[in-house]
C-alpha cells in the first residue's frame, strides 16, 4: 500500500520545489535568527555613540558605516530588525483573530448575521484608514502598543472576506451535512470538520499580510509618526537616511536594500506558499 | 443602475456622518487641551481663546455647531494658523495634490496597461518576464524609499532634475509624479495582465479571430473592455492609496499639498486641521469608491444587464 499523501505533504512538497519560495523563505529564516539573536552577534550596542568618528563610509570597524553620532549601522539595522518584524507578526496577529473570528462568525450563521457582518465590512473597506491610524497616533500618542493594535484593526477586513467566502463553501460540502444529520455539535463540527478546512488559506493570506503591515509601519514611521527614538525600526532608519543622503548615501542605501529585500523575501514565500496550498486561486 | 447608484449614495450619508462623529470625539478625547502646548498665557488670554474657539460651550452645543458649520463647507478655524481657517487650507492644497496625482495615475495607467496588455499577449515571452519583474520591484520598493532614491540619482549626483519644489522650476513636477504613480503602474500592470489573459480565452474572442478581424481590433475592441475591469476598480481604491502616498511624495518634495498640510497638523497636534481633512478625505474616498464601482459596473455587461 502506498502511503496516503496529505494535504499538507503535498504542499511541502510543491513549496519545496518552488525556487523563489525557497529563497524567499531562507533569507527570513536569517533575517529572523538575525533579530532575535541581535544583542550576542551585533558589533556594537545600537546606541553607543563615537561622537569623535561622526559619520563614516563602509570600513573594517563598521562594515555599513556609521551615522552622524557615530553609531554603527549595522547593529542599528540588527536591532531595528527586532522591531519591524515583531511589527510584522505581532499586527498580523491582532489582523488573524478579528478577521478569522469574524469570517467564521459570518459564514456559519449565515442569513442577516451574515449579510450585516459583511455590509459592516463593506463599508470600512471603503474608509481612509491609514488617516485614522494618525488620528489615533497624534491623539494618544506614539506607543508601540497602539500602533500594533491600530495596524492590526485595520487589515483584519481582507481575512474576514476570505474566511467567510471559505467558510460557506465547505458549510454546503456532504460531508458537512451529514456530520450535522449525525448530530456533531456545533464546537466538534468547527474543530474537526471546518477550521482544518480554512487552515490553508488562512495561512497563505497572513503570509502575505506580514509585509502589508511592515510597509504600514515603515510609512507611519518615516512620516515620524510611529517608533519613536530611541527605539528604531526600519522605517525610521530611512527617515534620517533621507536626512543625510546627500553627503551620506549609506545611510540611506543600506537600511532601504534590507527593507526591500525582506518584503521581496516575504512576497516570494507567500505567493508560492498560496500556489502550494490552493492551487485554484493561484496567480493567472 | 441608476437605482443601485442612488443607493449606494444614500448609505454613504450615514456612513459619512458616522465618520465625522466618530473623529470629533476621538478628537475630544485627546488629553490636554489646545493651548497647552504654548508658551504660558495668562487666565484672560487663555479665556478669550477658548471663547474665540468656540470651547466654552458644552461638548454637545460643539458638536452640532461644527457639524451644521461642515454642511456649509466650514471646517472651522486653525488651531495652529491664526486667522486661517481649515476650509481655506483644504482649498489651498487641494489643487496641488489633485494636479499631483492626476499626473501620477496618468503614468500608472499608461506603463501599467501597456506593458501589462503586452505582457498577456506575449505570454512567457520576455515581453513577459521583464515587465513583470520591474512590476514585483515597483511593489516591493516603497514609495518612501524610491522617492530619495529618485532624487539621489536624477536630482544629486546626474543634477538633471530638482529635487524639490512644484511649479517653481522646469521639471520639478517630474520626479514626485513618477515616484507616485510608479507603485501604481506595477499593479495596474499586474491586473491587466492578469484581467486580459482570462478574457483571451474566452470563445468570443475566438470567434472574434475566426471572423478574421485584425489581431489589433480584436485586442483593443474585444479583449480590451474586460480585460480592464480589474484596473477600473483597483482605480477607487487606489485615491485612498494615492492620498497616502502623497503625505509621503508631499513632504520629500516639499510640495504644499493637501498631505502634507495633514501631516504638519498631525505633528503639530492643530486638532481642528486633522479633524476637518480627515472628514473631507473620508468624503472624498467614499465618493471615489463609488465612482470607480460605477465605472466596473458599467463596463461589465453582465452586471450591467441585472440590474
Amino acid at each position: 500500500m502506498s502511503k496516503s499523501s496529505t494535504l499538507w505533504s503535498d504542499a511541502i512538497y510543491r513549496l519545496t520545489r518552488n525556487k523563489a519560495a525557497m529563497f524567499g523563505a531562507i533569507i527570513l529564516f536569517i533575517l529572523i535568527l538575525c533579530a532575535a539573536l541581535a544583542p550576542w552577534i551585533a558589533p556594537y550596542s545600537y546606541s553607543f555613540q563615537d561622537l569623535e568618528l561622526g559619520a563614516s563610509p563602509p570600513s573594517a570597524a563598521h562594515i555599513l558605516g556609521t551615522d552622524v553620532l557615530g553609531r554603527d549601522l549595522l547593529s542599528r539595522i540588527l536591532y531595528g530588525a527586532r522591531i519591524s518584524l515583531l511589527v510584522g507578526f505581532v499586527a498580523t496577529g491582532v489582523a488573524l483573530v478579528i478577521g478569522v473570528s469574524w469570517g467564521i462568525i459570518a459564514g456559519y450563521a449565515g442569513g442577516k448575521v451574515d449579510s450585516v457582518m459583511m455590509r459592516i465590512v463593506d463599508v470600512l473597506y471603503g474608509l481612509p484608514f491609514i488617516i485614522f491610524i494618525i488620528l489615533l497616533m497624534v491623539i494618544f500618542g506614539r506607543n508601540i502598543w497602539l500602533l500594533f493594535g491600530a495596524i492590526g484593526a485595520v487589515e483584519w477586513l481582507t481575512m474576514a472576506r476570505i474566511v467567510r467566502g471559505q467558510v460557506l463553501t465547505i458549510k454546503n460540502q456532504e460531508y458537512v451535512l451529514a456530520a450535522q444529520a449525525m448530530g456533531v455539535t456545533n464546537i466538534q463540527m468547527f474543530r474537526k470538520h471546518i477550521f482544518p478546512n480554512i487552515l490553508g488559506p488562512i495561512a497563505v493570506y497572513a503570509t502575505l499580510t506580514i509585509p502589508q503591515v511592515m510597509l504600514l509601519e515603515a510609512f507611519l514611521s518615516f512620516l515620524g509618526l510611529g517608533i519613536q527614538p530611541p527605539m528604531s525600526s526600519w522605517g525610521t532608519l530611512i527617515r534620517y537616511g533621507v536626512e543625510s543622503m546627500e553627503e551620506y548615501s549609506w545611510l540611506l542605501i543600506y537600511p532601504g536594500l534590507t527593507f526591500t529585500i525582506t518584503l521581496f523575501a516575504l512576497n516570494f514565500f507567500g505567493d508560492g506558499l498560496r500556489d502550494a496550498l490552493d492551487p485554484k486561486i493561484s496567480s493567472d | 443602475m441608476i437605482s443601485i447608484f442612488i443607493k449606494r449614495l444614500l448609505l454613504a450619508i450615514p456612513v459619512l456622518l458616522a465618520v465625522a462623529s466618530l473623529t470629533f470625539f476621538l478628537v475630544k478625547l485627546a488629553p490636554g487641551g489646545p493651548f497647552d502646548a504654548d508658551k504660558a498665557v495668562s487666565p484672560q488670554v487663555l479665556k478669550n481663546l477658548n471663547e474665540a474657539y468656540n470651547l466654552n460651550a458644552s461638548e454637545w452645543e460643539q458638536y452640532v455647531a461644527y457639524m451644521s458649520g461642515i454642511l456649509q463647507g466650514d471646517f472651522g478655524p486653525s488651531f495652529r494658523f491664526p486667522g486661517r481657517s481649515v476650509s481655506e487650507m483644504i482649498a489651498t492644497g487641494l489643487p496641488v495634490t489633485f494636479e499631483l496625482a492626476f499626473y501620477a495615475i496618468l503614468i500608472a495607467l499608461l506603463i501599467g496597461v501597456s506593458s501589462g496588455v503586452l505582457a498577456a499577449l506575449k505570454r512567457n515571452t520576455y515581453l513577459d518576464f521583464i515587465p513583470m519583474a520591474i512590476a514585483m520591484i515597483g511593489i516591493c520598493v516603497p514609495t518612501f524609499l524610491m522617492g530619495p532614491l529618485l532624487v539621489l540619482i536624477f536630482g544629486i549626483n546626474l543634477e538633471i532634475l530638482p529635487v524639490s519644489g512644484w511649479g517653481q522650476l522646469p521639471g520639478d513636477k517630474i520626479l514626485p509624479s513618477i515616484t507616485l504613480g510608479f507603485a501604481y503602474a506595477a499593479y495596474i500592470a499586474r491586473l491587466s495582465r492578469g484581467g486580459m489573459l482570462e478574457v483571451l480565452n474566452q470563445d468570443f474572442i475566438r470567434t472574434a479571430r475566426a471572423k478574421g478581424l485584425t489581431e489589433k481590433n480584436v485586442v483593443i475592441k474585444h479583449a480590451m473592455q474586460g480585460g480592464l475591469i480589474p484596473v477600473v476598480s483597483f482605480l477607487g481604491p487606489a485615491i485612498a492609496g494615492l492620498l497616502a502616498g502623497s503625505f509621503v511624495v508631499e513632504t520629500i518634495f516639499q510640495i504644499p499639498g493637501l498631505g502634507r498640510f495633514y501631516v504638519e497638523a498631525a505633528f503639530n497636534r492643530d486638532y481642528t486641521m486633522i479633524l476637518g481633512t480627515t472628514i473631507f478625505f473620508s468624503a472624498m474616498i467614499v465618493f471615489f469608491n463609488l465612482l470607480s464601482d460605477l465605472a466596473a459596473m458599467w463596463l461589465n455587461p453582465r452586471s450591467r444587464d441585472n440590474s
